[in-house]
């Protein structure tokens, strides 16, 4: 298939300008990207890096994408998996090119938040292939196929309004295995006359699944998670711990800078230290290290796992560590109650993340753990009460 | 790995099943394989609940009670009172899984 125009890096970085269409990046879909991309070279200045042009279809222009990663994919990837800007991460849904495809081509579909997009090219490399964009607000096939936005009827509709039915000569759509949890086949084929077929769970595994004939081995099936999976997870884990942790150290320098004769900065400093440092230290293990090492720790409960670690985490740095050397025997009893039960508490949010937690297990974790996580909390502030009344010799 | 056993809520009612593969197709823990043209369940602990083998099994062969299966998101639904959810969907500057 002949392609209709190529937009180079000098047309695009040119100052003249034939038209300012000011589409592209903020365009609401492929085809207005694709249509100014053929009406004028220089609309691709503002077109985002990874459309390098566009070819015909006898439904219209569609924009073609690169295979390959820029830079600015590669910090997009780090931007979007530390932090909220992963809601901003996204792709114009509709209909896009790899390659010239052509009639008999395969159509892949994914989800419009870029990092999701940008893996599904990736693994295209060499292939001549549509890929159908869904638009899950930003949001990751897995996730929005559990809320339902990657789902049958917006399936349908993108199906539709990329009129597909004309693009293609064939009646078939393949949608990553995990979308399944959203996407009914059965009502898709009875709306549109595509079938869908379930592709391997990773988009790396598309190349091997395609010269297998479209068949999937039990590996490509099955939900990996490795130690590297767990690791890339964890930044969405600490970063809001944190955002809430200069409170907790705060809070923490009051209580134990309060005195009779006012607030001294000395108090908090020496006993307000280990604390916020063993605060620190529980947040890491609930959140990092729990994580990382999740297969390793017994128990399957998230929450046993988090204390077990939160426990050893107490006891290494009271024990070992100068800094967070407790020495009163009922701050140190306050520190084993406390930190090991918010390593707990903030291991179970991992739950969110794992492939292998369902909803019935996390439930019944709570039941159990909630009220122990309160009344941790609870006798903690008790007893912190208590040494606050023997400091200041009243009882 | 696996999570918390007996707390799957997963139904398979093997004498609805016509054979026709999705639910193996669709499972990614594995929990569905084909024998003899019938679905059959391996490990049902490995189960997580995702409901793509119920969704879309047109036999009615399969049941789960599906959801959110995060913390934050059953603890937002203890405290409003309301379903489990991320607080991801409208609410602006939050931040999705």
């Amino acid at each position: 298939m002949q392609k209709l125009k190529f937009v180079t890096k000098e047309q695009r970085d040119g100052k003249s300008s034939c038209c300012s269409t000011g589409q592209g990046a903020d365009a609401n879909s492929s085809g207005a990207v694709a249509k100014a991309l053929l009406s004028c070279p220089d609309a691709g200045k503002n077109a985002p890096r990874w459309i390098i042009g566009a070819v015909p279809s006898p439904a219209g222009a569609v924009p073609q994408i690169s295979t390959a990663w820029t830079n600015g994919d590669r910090w997009g990837m780090i931007k979007s998996r530390s932090g909220g800007y992963r809601m901003r991460y996204t792709v114009a849904p509709g209909l896009y090119a790899v390659g010239t495809p052509g009639k008999d081509a395969d159509v892949f579909v994914s989800a419009n938040y870029k990092l999701s997009f940008d893996i599904l090219r990736r693994a295209l490399a060499g292939f001549n292939a549509w890929v159908l964009v869904l638009d899950t607000k930003s949001i990751n096939v897995w996730c929005a196929a559990g809320k339902g936005t990657f789902g049958t009827s917006e399936l349908v509709t993108r199906i539709t309004e990329a009129k597909l039915a004309e693009v293609v000569g064939h009646r078939r759509v393949i949608v990553p295995q995990l979308g399944a949890v959203g996407v009914n086949a059965a009502d898709v084929a009875k709306r549109t006359g595509f079938r869908v077929s379930f592709g391997p769970v990773e988009a790396r595994d598309i190349p091997e699944y395609i010269r297998a004939g479209y068949k999937k081995t039990s590996a490509m099936s099955n939900m990996k998670f490795g130690m590297l999976d767990r690791l890339v997870l964890t930044p969405m884990e600490i970063n809001p711990a944190m955002k809430k942790f200069p409170w907790v150290a705060a809070g923490i320098l009051l209580i134990f800078g309060f005195q009779p004769s006012g607030f001294l900065f000395k108090e908090a400093w020496s006993n307000g230290l280990p604390f916020q440092l063993l605060g620190l230290l529980s947040v890491l293990t609930g959140a990092l290290v729990t994580p990382v090492l999740l297969p390793f720790v017994p128990f399957r409960s998230f929450a046993v796992k988090g204390w077990i670690m939160g426990v050893l985490s107490v006891f290494i740095a009271t024990r070992y560590l100068g800094p967070t050397g407790v020495q009163d025997p009922i701050l140190l009893a306050v520190a084993y109650l406390l930190f090991p039960a918010l390593s707990s508490y903030i291991a179970l949010q991992f739950t969110g993340s794992t492939t292998f937690t369902g909803m019935s297990g996390v439930k019944k974790e709570l039941k159990v753990g909630i009220p122990l996580y309160i009344g941790a909390a609870s006798v903690s502030m008790v007893l912190v009460v208590v040494f606050k009344l023997k400091e200041w010799g009243l009882v | 790995m696996k999570y918390l056993a007996n707390v799957t809520t997963l139904a398979y009612a093997p004498d609805k099943c016509a054979g026709c593969g999705r639910c193996a197709e669709v499972c990614p823990r594995g929990v569905f394989i084909m024998q003899d043209k019938r679905a059959v369940i391996t490990d049902k602990d490995r189960c997580m609940e995702c409901g793509a083998c119920a969704l879309n099994c047109e036999f009615g062969a399969i049941a789960v009670n599906t959801g959110v299966g995060c913390a934050a998101a059953l603890i937002n639904g203890m405290i409003t009172g309301g379903p489990p959810t991320c607080g991801c969907d409208s609410t602006p500057g939050s931040v999705c899984c």
